[in-house]
């Protein structure tokens, strides 16, 4: 738990937090435009800025109070930058070393695993000015870890890769957030990031933090700031089955059941489903003679205003999630749509996020 | 050996064992300025660069003029020390010392503090949240990637130092052990019209000078390749 009202003033910009209580645990995403604070803010959690004031405390661990700061090195913190920040004048190896020599001797996993967890075991022995951008990110990663910090803090550490790298490490990240337990405090402008990693996400606008809510409750939100020119998502959570005989994959939970296709089967551990709610139609009787795979029963939550001739839809699915469709104003008059009502969810398309 | 006199000898041990000094009195003191000038915003920076950089454009004959008159025995200093019955730094090894520090000042802070400017800040951000303290970074971080740097202001110090005249020749006179370094020789040489001994002199440090700088430019370029990413 972080716990603070933290102010910063760097050139122009001021950093006025307001009060915050942010719940540590699995990934929480600090999401919002260039030059809204995220960063300013990363910087004052961590006490990286001597001019950061106000009030800070981690666990209930005391790390500002006014001008007092507990210094960086003291707060246990891991931290990915956007350029990695890895030391030139040192090898990968001795970079992870930098680390491990300066980490509490509690016997965690050594260098030799954490390298081969984030995949450069083969690069160990290389000059850093001579590794690829993901590369750098991996050995940044790695760096972190082997200091055993109790909060990962992540600076848009995709931002300078291109799209395949930072798919992979999207899912090295997850996955680690995962195996380690470590709390993560992630800096990202890209709502598919969010989609892919949160739990959670502190909404910044102007150097303030203007609300923290969960995925779930940020995706349902008409207005969420994470709807981009793709307009509304539904992120689904679940787990992949067993590919049939022919080809297809059942993504989902008990109650709910998705079919994929492709090489969708491939990604056993996917665990996350990204729906656009104008891949999804709604039809008032159970669908027949349609070539559309996927259509569910829903119940209508909320009808949100018409905006452009066009309505959005929340449908609460059988398990409980939230399904959001797009469909036009028109239609919504054809088929006496009211919150409360039955209808059923023709979904066209969804990406697995992997 | 090389056909020198025990009194030539005597002048180029003064000298390298006065530009030895003034490099390693130099570089204690022009660290903690540089860091200080290559990250300061105060206006106190900019007039601390300036006073830094004087003797680069003052003759020689102006600072040795103003050091014999703060350390010779009415002085500021020198007054002080002979109250307290010391001797003053006037026609001294002691003085000369101080004046080659003032003198080639500019020479140990201006490479360091380039070499200082040019790291990057996060790296001493990612040394902090990797539990490294401010004199761990310093020692761990900066000073291998400023190492380029610190061969440059150990080597022009040196050089410089050794290339001194003018202000050695106001404030230390020629006392031979004491103040009569290989530049003082060689100028009290041709004045007696020994042409010889100058010659050789010259010749010494002629090629000492070469050989430094050679030696430096050719270590340099590989010392700072990997440096830069």
């Amino acid at each position: 738990m972080l716990k603070g009202h933290l102010t910063l003033r760097q050139g122009s910009f001021l950093l006025e937090s307001g009060p915050f209580e942010i719940e540590t645990a699995g990934v929480t995403v600090l999401f919002g435009r260039s030059g809204s604070g995220k960063s300013t803010l990363l910087r004052a959690i961590t006490g990286l800025d001597k001019h950061t004031r106000g009030t800070l405390s981690f666990n209930g661990e005391r790390w500002q109070d006014g001008a007092w700061r507990l210094p960086t090195q003291k707060r246990d913190i891991g931290f990915v930058f956007q350029d990695a920040a890895l030391f030139p004048h040192l090898s990968v190896r001795g970079n992870l070393e930098y680390a491990l020599k300066r980490a509490p001797k509690t016997g965690g996993p050594g260098l030799e695993s954490v390298a081969a967890r984030v995949g450069i075991a083969h690069k160990l022995d290389q000059d850093v000015v001579t590794l690829s951008g993901g590369e750098r990110q991996r050995v940044a990663i790695a760096r972190a870890l082997l200091s055993h910090p109790r909060l990962l803090c992540m600076d848009e550490p995709l931002s300078a890769l291109d799209w395949r790298a930072k798919g992979e490490l999207l899912t090295l990240i997850d996955e680690l957030a995962h195996e380690t337990g470590i709390p993560v405090l992630y800096i990202t402008h890209a709502p598919i990031e969010v989609e892919r990693l949160a739990s959670r996400v502190v909404f910044m606008a102007n150097g303030r933090i203007e609300r923290i809510e969960t995925l779930r409750e940020a995706l349902a939100r008409p207005d969420s700031p994470l709807f981009d020119e793709e307009g509304p998502v539904s992120v689904l959570e679940g787990a992949m089955g067993q590919t049939d005989a022919d080809g297809l994959t059942p993504f989902g939970t008990d109650q709910v059941r998705i079919l994929l296709t492709g090489a969708c089967g491939e990604k056993r551990s996917a665990t996350r489903l990204r729906i656009l709610a104008r891949d999804v139609s709604l039809a008032m009787d159970e669908p027949r003679g349609v070539s559309i795979l996927n259509h569910l029963p829903v119940t209508i939550e909320r009808i949100d205003p018409a905006h452009e001739g066009r309505v959005t839809v929340a449908c609460r699915l059988a398990d409980g999630q939230l399904l959001l469709a797009e469909i036009t104003a028109f239609s919504r008059r054809q088929l006496s749509l009211e919150p409360g009502a039955s209808a059923y969810a023709m979904i066209k398309s969804v990406a697995l996020m992997e | 050996m090389l056909g020198l006199t025990p009194g030539e000898w005597q002048a180029i041990w003064l000298t390298a064992k006065l530009a030895g000094l003034t490099t390693l009195i130099l570089l204690v003191l022009s660290a903690p300025l540089a860091w200080w000038l290559a990250h300061t915003q105060s206006r106190l920076g900019d007039i601390t660069a300036a006073l830094v950089a004087l003797p680069l454009v003052l003759p020689p004959t102006v600072i040795g003029f103003y050091l014999l008159i703060v350390l010779g025995p009415q002085g500021f200093v020198g007054g002080r020390l002979e109250d307290m019955g010391l001797h003053h730094l006037a026609f001294s090894f002691e003085g000369i010392l101080i004046g080659s520090v003032v003198y080639s000042l500019p020479f140990a802070v201006q490479p360091l503090r380039e070499a200082f400017s040019a790291i990057p800040p996060r790296l001493l951000d990612a040394a902090a949240t990797l539990r490294a303290s401010g004199p761990d970074r310093f020692f761990s971080v900066v000073l291998p990637l400023a190492r380029g740097g610190m061969l440059t202001a150990i080597v022009i110090t040196f050089a410089h130092t050794v290339g001194e005249f003018g202000v050695i020749a106001m404030l230390g006179g020629n006392i031979a052990g004491e103040t009569r370094v290989v530049s003082i020789a060689i100028y009290d040489h041709s004045q007696a019209m020994e042409y010889a001994e100058a010659h050789r002199l010259s010749a010494i440090l002629l090629g000492f000078s070469f050989v430094t700088l050679f030696l430096f430019y050719a270590i340099n370029r590989r010392a700072m390749s990997p440096l830069k990413p």
